[in-house]
């Protein structure tokens, strides 16, 4: 096989790629610039980390089936984890997003950042949500019936039922996790390429186009 | 190398200065044993609420005369659910805003139709009495408006109705089968039966709680509860938990809207606070595309509060 050939590979190709925007010390990275000094750049692992929480209770809550935790002491302890894990992650993630606002975070080419950024949070919501009527409790039950009146003006409730619980009890630990940790994936992967936004310059100059 | 002016919302200076040590593993499983921590403290000293499901059973034993006057409602077609439209039936308007008919537009998808589903197919699995078949014949037999002036006939006479002697009570004469349909239901509702058949209408397995949960939202008791545990739309429910646990907080500006007018007014509030999410959603994903919004942070200046060390190094 010559080297051109090789060079052609769809594996070639997609490594080098790869290497050449996300180079390994870009990501993992053992410096960083000075003016990341602040207690606001901590939000954003705080909130990975309570994600981490989050799937890891959810998971043990998951094993003995979505009404273990009614009639398990531990369960209710599991639950309770998963609770308080959830309301750590959004008050991070919205701690997070509003000093990712105060600086201008999409400037220099991380708009696309900022996007995943807010999707991520209303795919977070989304989850919430359907953790909420997924519970097989009374709450379950009144914030199902109140939802729906919401989500059918959309047209919406013609497909996502709320008041289904099999069908939220799925969207809730398959296809909105799925969805929140790629999403975080391709978050942290542009933050990694591009790197963490610079202050902003307050004297009037020029950039090279 | 052509130069264009420098966009300060959009551009970001190239940043020549100096860089610190920084271990990125050790702050992420520093961050992960923190929060793991901190929510294993909150789960022991606050717990989670878990009010216990109500049940059609429950319903009907600790408020039967509101069930019985549920059912009629459900039999006759003037509940909520029987008049809702789209998804479930088409008996009554759509939400929307002028050619914006969504709800209209994807039609019933989930068909419901309250006097079959939640009363006359839940009576005739139960085991034949020859009272109940009688009344079953007999309003299956009947003309549509037989049937409706049984139903006003009893619905008038409802205010004085009563439960004693573990029986439902309306003085009339003229409702023809009705009294013992609702009687029949309210006795099946009490046993337990009635929450089993409405999961289990369509088969052995079932997810899906959309009947029961219908039912139950047609009556005051499910609403009632609620609004005790302070959930009631008009109290920020939906941001709201039961007992004094945060709910989710984060929905506070979606609730917001329920509160003020002409959302709160309107007949198509939900279709309003929604189409006003979505707007207010869209602005909020595309920030930084959207001039004047995206100067924002720069006019606000927090940003010099959070790189204060930054400026202060470089006065």
């Amino acid at each position: 096989m010559s080297t051109t050939e090789i060079e052609r590979q769809w594996t070639s190709r997609l490594r080098k790629s790869v290497v050449a925007k996300l180079p390994p010390d870009k990501m993992l990275p053992d410096t960083q610039p000075a003016y990341v000094a602040s207690w606001i750049y901590v939000f954003g692992v705080t909130t990975m980390a309570a994600l981490f929480v989050v799937i890891v209770t959810g998971c043990i809550l998951a094993i003995d089936g979505p009404v273990w935790w009614h009639s398990s002491s531990l369960g209710h302890f599991v639950n309770s984890m998963h609770l308080w894990a959830v309301e750590i992650f959004f008050f991070a993630m919205v701690v997070h997003l509003w000093g990712k606002f105060s600086m201008a975070a999409w400037r220099g080419g991380r708009s696309l950042t900022w996007v995943t950024g807010a999707v991520t949070f209303l795919a977070s919501i989304l989850a919430g949500f359907t953790g909420y009527v997924s519970q097989t409790n009374f709450d379950s039950q009144w914030i199902a019936t109140q939802a729906k009146d919401g989500i059918n003006s959309t047209g919406g409730g013609a497909f996502f039922n709320v008041l289904n619980l099999g069908q939220m009890l799925m969207w809730h630990i398959v296809l909105l996790p799925i969805a929140a940790v790629v999403l975080t994936g391709l978050h942290v992967v542009m933050v990694r390429i591009k790197g963490v936004v610079p202050p902003f310059e307050e004297k009037s100059s020029e950039v090279s186009a | 190398m052509s130069k264009k002016p420098f966009r300060p919302d959009v551009d970001a200076p190239e940043y020549k200065g100096p860089y610190a040590p920084y271990d990125i593993i050790k702050e992420g499983t520093i961050a992960v044993v923190v929060v793991a921590l901190l929510t294993v403290a909150l789960a022991i000293v606050f717990s989670s609420p878990d009010e216990k499901a109500i049940t059609i059973k429950t319903w009907s034993t600790a408020a039967p005369v509101d069930f019985a006057q549920t059912a009629l409602s459900e039999l006759n077609g003037s509940s909520g659910v029987a008049g809702y439209g789209a998804p479930y039936n088409n008996g009554g308007p759509s939400q929307g805003w002028g050619f914006l008919q969504p709800e209209h537009w994807l039609g019933v998808h989930i068909p419901i139709n309250t006097a079959t589903d939640f009363v006359l197919n839940p009576l005739e699995s139960q085991p034949a009495t020859p009272s109940l078949s009688a009344a079953l014949s007999q309003w299956n037999s009947a003309s549509s408006s037989a049937q409706t002036a049984w139903t006003t006939a009893y619905s008038n006479a409802s205010a004085k109705m009563t439960f004693s002697g573990g029986e439902v009570k309306v003085p009339t004469t003229k409702a023809g089968p009705v009294p013992v349909l609702i009687n029949a239901l309210t006795q099946m509702a009490r046993s337990g039966a009635l929450d089993q058949a409405l999961v289990t209408q369509k088969g052995f397995y079932t997810t899906n709680y959309t009947k029961p949960l219908l039912f139950l939202s047609d009556g005051a008791y499910l609403g009632n509860l609620a609004d005790a545990q302070h959930l009631g739309g008009d109290q920020w429910g939906m941001m709201n938990e039961t007992g004094q646990w945060p709910g989710q907080a984060w929905l506070w500006l979606y609730t917001f809207w329920y509160q003020i007018p002409p959302w709160s007014t309107s007949a198509s509030g939900d279709f309003l606070v929604w189409g006003t999410m979505m707007i207010l959603t869209a602005l909020f994903i595309l920030v930084p595309f959207i001039p004047g919004l995206r100067s924002i942070p720069r006019r606000l200046k927090i940003y010099r509060i959070i790189w204060r060390e930054h400026y202060a190094a470089q006065e």
